[in-house]
Order: structure tokens, then C-alpha cells, then sequence
């Protein structure tokens, strides 16, 4: 069973998972952690699952690792399905949050443990070589608490891949990192991936490492897939007020949407026309939605100064400024009394702005974008 | 670099607090051991009797003479110890197990259950077995019946009751170091074990049972130790025919009078279990444990 599995990196398919805790008739105990999640990642990828803890992505990655039996739905490993497999007969290999090295023994048999369960041969010059790969070559005969925590990290890592896992999972990998470290790991990370090609699953604490290191991201809400995209689209063209706020910080204005002109969208938010790709429209029935622009993206002029004619343009008063080195970050007042943010980068042209300054804000429409204004919620919600 | 002067706290004004702060402790130590091991050794090495007195003739003879006597007895404390410390933690592992990883909300009610013989007294439990084991208890007729005694046979009065009675009252002393060693247990590592293809059995004996050895060692100690010792589990559900050494330096000290080999036998005892526990610690390595 084994061998037949074992090879290069496989494609991961996910199809309508739910996982529930606590049976129907539990009522108010009755969670669901992952509800309906369908999703492919294609061999040899960095997949990485974001959301606010409780989202359902630890659960989901157990559920791929084996450590939790799905309630239905299917997980399919190169189209062999893996669904009720036990951990210890799938070819996936996980780096847990806290590492969970073994404490009674060496990180040279840390690394050894899975080798020896498969009765594998030459398992010390391949634990050597792994060790290597992670520049631990003399940290063999130690125990993982004489380590420090990015060494563990490392040893979990090298403890994973020396199986050549068709899929490695990592939860939460880096968090317990200072930012340097982090850094350098994620670095080491991309690095080990290109050498052994194993497809990379990993579920990062933050936005920016996510950003950093996955091709695919996949951010999670309340135990379903929010959005499913590049790190790039999932920025640019974020499909809910969720994603919007969840990655980066958005502008959301209320508009209305009264034509098109061309490739453009029309739309008006409180008696200002505003455009924007029509391919950035979302897929919904009303012509009600939440208009998105970046705080980056808006860029500010002094009042009555002469603007692009395509822009978009918006009226509003500066209400508060703070001065961040590269850049400045200002919160401004619009007619009807919405605070929005702006980044400005420090070039040094203009100085601050003062409170209480009439400003006109001004962006590219293909730098605006669109989210239904169903299950809007501005702000990042914190689950327990 | 710094020249931040030392933190004293409010004890620490003198230099002789701390010494006069162990002084109770020590004072207590002397008086109440060290003081009785040097008199029992004195002992041991006495001549006489009750009647003439003894006198310190430095008899090293007498270690030897108890011990050729009485090895019959010394080796039945060595083996009914081994045997009751081994049963307690083939019973009491899954035990522990079961009340660290499964119980859940009834995790403290176990814990109580296991704690509740301590509300009687040893002598009460020990009595209540020999009515259980009790010729016309209902073990012996359930075990006759199903033809694991003969017609007749009983369990009184065997080293079978003496072995089961002692397991019993050592029960708890190995239940709560293990069910403490397999509580702290991270259980993610016994989930890594699995996820790198151990199946249940190898995860349980390459993880778990190494992790929870702390436990292992102080719940053998607790039970191995006392239980080499005991007196009263034989003297209520065995015979002289069962006689560890306990009953020996108990009849030896109260009824014949004999101090002296009493105390050569007590030393003797005492010394063998330094020697067992010693070598057993040592071979057991819990030093690397976490």
C-alpha cells in the first residue's frame, strides 16, 4: 500500500468536506468546524490556508493528515482516495504547531523515526544527509531542548521530508518565531522545496507570510472556502468585504450600480459616479454592492487641483495623520461622514497635511474592485 | 558589567538564616532517623539476651546467621514485592491511561475512586479481603466453578491472597505517578508518532510508555519498597508458611525479644532495597527524561 503511494509530489483533491463536532442531536454543542470545503492543489505547490483561528483550517489539515475522520466528503491523493486512511498508511507528513518532537530521543533519531517504522535501509547516511540539508550536521547527538526553537523547527521540518512525503503539511509552522528567524526559515523553506519537490500545505499565523511563500492561497471563514486565489488576485480582486479586510486593509464604499461605459462599470456611492472594471463585477443578482479601493491606491491632492480626467474622485476632509517613516497614513472624512484610509509614500513632495484639510482623493478605476454587500463585515472578526 | 547589587530578600539579611532556617528540619532528621539507624545498627551487632542484658560485641556473625536463617523469608519479601509491584502496573497503567486521555469531564471522580480506599484504614482493607477471599466467599465459588480451583482448594491462607491483597493496597501509590506521567504527556506527539507510521502499538511503546517511565519508576518505588516490607497482608490472609521478612523481625523484636538479629535482619532488608532501587533508577535512565 505503501509503495504503490509513495513517489513525487502528488496532486491534493478536496471534495465537499464537512467535519462536525458533536452529533445532530447535540443542538447548540453541535459545531461545524469544516462545512462543504472542495478544493485541488496541483503537484508541487505551496498551498497555504488563511483565516481567524476557528475558521476551520486546522481542522481541515487534520482531516488531510488523517488525525481527524472527516464526517463527509472526500480527500483524494493523486486520485487514490485517502479519506479513511489511517495517518501511519498515508504519504503525508506533517509539521505540527509546537513541532512535537520526540524528547526522549536525539534529533539524529528524531529525524531516523520514520525511516525505521518503514524499515527503510541506509537510514543513517540518510538522516545525515537530511540533517545536512537543514545545516544541522552536528546537532545529531542532541535532544530537541537542547535546541533552539528555529533549530526544533528545522528538525521538524527534516523529520517530515526525510519520508518525501507526497504532501507536507505545516500548521502554523513559523509562528513561534521571532521575525528574523521567520524570515529565514521561510527563505530556507522555499529553498527545500525546490530540492525535493513535495507539495507544500502549509496554514501560516499571518497574512504576509502567506503572501510571501504560497502560489495558492485559500482563505477560510467560518469553516468554508471564502475565496480561493493567487496571493496577487486575492489582494487585487478580493471576492467578499471579508477577504478585502482580512488581507490588507480596504476602503469599502456602498454603491449602486447604474451602467456601463465600455469596460467599465458604472456605479454611484452617495451621489458620486465612481468606475471600475465591469470583469471586477461580483457575481450576484442586485445591482447593490460594496465598492473596494486599496489605502495605497488612493493617492491625494490639495483641494481644486487638477486631477486625471479618468480618475476616480472623492471629496474629503483630513481627520488624522500619523507619520510611519516610508510612509504616511492619513484617515480622511467624506461628505457623508465616512472615514477612509489613505497611504501616501514619503517622497518627500508634499509635507503633512494638516487636520481639518480639504483634500480630493483620486485612484485608477482598475485599481477599484467590487464585493457583494451580503455577509459585508468590515471589520476582521476574532472567533474563540 | 552591571553593578547592580544582589537581590536580598527578606530572609536573606544574614548570612546564617539560611542554615538556621534547615535547623528544625535537621534537628527532626537526627533525632528521628538518624539517631534510631544508628541504634538499630549498634543493635545488630550485640550479644546477649532480654534476661542477661546485651552487650556491643561488634558480632558481624549475627548478619550472617540471620540471613542464612531467615532466606527462606527474605526471598519471599524480594519475590511477593516484585510480583505485587509488577501486577499494580499491569493493572494500573491502563488505568492511568484510560483516566489521563479518556476520562474527560470524569477525570476528578476517577481520581477520587482510586484515592477512596485511603478513607479506611490499611488494617479495615486488608480485613476486608480475607472475608472476600473467604472460603465461603463467593471468589472461591465462582473460581471453583469455573475449575480454576479444585473442589475443596481455597484461597485463604496461599501466597496467592498474599500477593493479591498486597497488589490491592498499593493500588493508588502506583495509579497516581503514572496517571501524573501521562497527564503532562503532550499529545501531539503521540499523533506525530502516528503521523510518521507508527500504528497504535509501536506509537504506545516507542512514545508513550518511554515519556511516561518517570511515573513507571516512582510508582514501582512507591509500591516495591513499602511492599518488601509489609507484615500485615501475610498476617491476615497467609500463613507462617507465607512469612516474608517482616513477620520475622516482627516476632523476632516483640515476642522472642531477640534484638539483635531483628536488627541485623531489619539493616539487611533496608540495605538490599538501596541496592534494588539504586540499580534500578539507574538502569531505568529517568535523568534524560524531560
Amino acid at each position: 500500500m505503501k509503495t504503490n503511494l509513495a513517489g513525487p509530489a502528488a496532486e491534493l483533491r478536496i471534495t465537499n468536506l464537512v467535519k462536525r463536532f458533536g452529533t445532530a442531536a447535540a443542538g447548540a454543542n453541535n459545531f461545524m468546524a469544516v462545512d462543504n470545503v472542495s478544493l485541488t492543489v496541483p503537484p508541487g505547490s505551496f498551498f497555504a490556508m488563511l483565516g481567524p483561528s476557528g475558521c476551520g483550517k486546522t481542522t481541515t489539515l487534520r482531516m488531510v493528515a488523517g488525525l481527524e475522520q472527516p464526517t463527509s466528503g472526500e480527500i483524494l491523493l493523486n486520485g487514490k482516495d485517502i479519506t479513511h486512511l489511517k495517518p501511519y498508511h498515508r504519504p503525508v507528513n506533517t509539521v505540527f504547531q509546537n513541532y512535537a518532537l520526540f524528547p526522549h530521543l536525539t534529533v539524529h533519531e528524531n529525524v531516523a523515526f520514520g525511516l525505521r517504522r518503514k524499515g527503510e535501509p541506509d537510514i543513517a547516511k540518510r538522516v545525515d544527509a537530511m540533517l545536512e540539508l537543514v545545516q544541522l550536521n552536528d546537532f545529531g547527538a542532541r535532544r530537541p531542548a537542547q535546541l533552539s526553537g528555529g533549530q526544533q523547527q528545522r528538525v521538524a521540518l527534516a523529520r517530515a521530508l526525510i519520508n518525501a512525503p507526497q504532501v507536507l503539511l505545516l500548521d502554523e509552522p513559523l509562528g513561534a518565531l521571532d521575525l528574523k528567524l521567520r524570515r529565514q526559515m521561510q527563505l530556507e523553506l522555499k529553498r527545500i522545496q525546490t530540492e525535493v519537490s513535495t507539495t507544500f500545505r502549509p496554514v501560516p499565523p499571518d497574512q504576509e507570510e502567506a503572501m510571501t511563500m504560497a502560489d495558492t492561497i485559500a482563505v477560510m471563514r467560518h469553516g468554508r472556502v471564502e475565496q480561493l486565489a493567487s496571493p496577487v488576485d486575492l489582494y487585487e480582486r478580493p471576492a467578499t468585504a471579508f477577504v478585502a479586510n482580512f488581507l490588507g486593509k480596504s476602503n469599502l464604499l456602498e454603491g449602486r450600480v447604474t451602467g456601463t461605459d465600455g469596460a467599465l462599470l458604472l456605479v454611484e456611492t452617495h451621489g458620486v459616479a465612481l468606475r471600475l472594471p465591469a470583469a471586477n463585477r461580483p457575481a450576484t443578482t442586485t445591482n447593490d454592492l460594496l465598492v473596494g479601493v486599496r489605502p495605497e491606491k488612493l493617492h491625494m491632492a490639495a483641494a481644486g487641483a487638477q486631477l486625471p480626467a479618468s480618475h476616480n474622485k472623492l471629496q474629503a476632509t483630513v481627520t488624522d495623520s500619523s507619520f510611519m517613516g516610508v510612509s504616511t497614513q492619513y484617515v480622511v472624512r467624506t461628505a457623508w461622514q465616512q472615514e477612509l484610509t489613505v497611504f501616501t509614500q514619503n517622497l518627500g513632495v508634499d509635507g503633512m497635511r494638516a487636520r481639518d484639510t480639504a483634500v480630493q482623493l483620486h485612484w485608477d478605476p482598475q485599481h477599484t474592485f467590487a464585493v457583494p454587500r451580503t455577509g459585508a463585515l468590515p471589520e476582521t472578526e476574532e472567533e474563540t | 558589567m552591571s553593578t547592580v547589587p544582589a537581590r536580598r530578600g527578606l530572609l536573606s539579611g544574614t548570612r546564617w538564616m539560611p542554615y538556621a532556617l534547615l535547623l528544625p528540619g535537621l534537628l527532626w532528621l537526627a533525632l528521628f532517623f538518624v539517631t534510631p539507624i544508628l541504634t538499630l545498627l549498634s543493635t545488630s551487632l550485640q550479644e546477649g539476651s532480654i534476661s542477661t542484658g546485651f552487650r556491643l560485641t561488634w558480632r558481624i556473625a549475627n548478619y550472617t546467621d540471620a540471613f542464612w536463617n531467615y532466606r527462606e523469608q527474605f526471598g519471599r519479601s524480594i519475590l511477593y514485592a516484585s510480583l505485587s509491584t509488577l501486577l499494580a502496573l499491569v493493572i494500573c497503567y491502563p488505568l492511568a491511561y484510560f483516566i489521563a486521555f479518556r476520562a474527560g469531564r470524569y477525570k476528578n471522580l476517577m481520581l477520587l475512586i482510586v484515592v477512596a480506599p485511603f478513607f479506611t484504614s490499611f488494617l479495615i482493607r486488608t480485613l476486608s479481603w480475607k472475608i472476600i477471599l473467604a472460603d465461603s466467599g463467593f471468589v472461591v465459588r465462582v473460581f471453583q466453578t469455573l475449575g480454576l480451583l479444585p473442589a475443596g482448594g481455597r484461597l485463604l491462607a496461599t501466597s496467592v491472597a498474599v500477593v493479591a491483597g498486597i497488589t490491592y493496597n498499593f493500588l493508588p501509590f502506583m495509579t497516581l505517578p503514572l496517571y501524573t506521567s501521562l497527564e503532562r504527556l503532550d499529545a501531539s506527539l503521540i499523533e506525530a508518532a502516528g503521523d510518521l507510521y507508527a500504528g497504535p502499538v509501536t506509537a504506545f511503546f516507542k512514545v508513550t510508555f518511554p515519556l511516561s517511565m518517570p511515573g513507571v519508576v516512582a510508582g514501582t518505588l512507591l509500591t516495591f519498597i513499602p511492599a518488601a516490607g509489609d507484615y500485615i497482608n501475610v498476617r491476615f490472609l497467609g500463613t507462617p508458611a507465607q512469612y516474608m521478612l517482616g513477620n520475622v523481625i516482627d516476632s523476632r523484636f516483640l515476642a522472642v525479644l531477640d534484638y539483635p538479629t531483628a536488627a541485623a535482619l531489619s539493616i539487611t532488608l533496608m540495605f538490599t532495597i538501596l541496592v534494588l532501587v539504586g540499580l534500578y533508577v539507574r538502569r531505568a535512565g529517568t535523568e534524560d527524561l524531560v
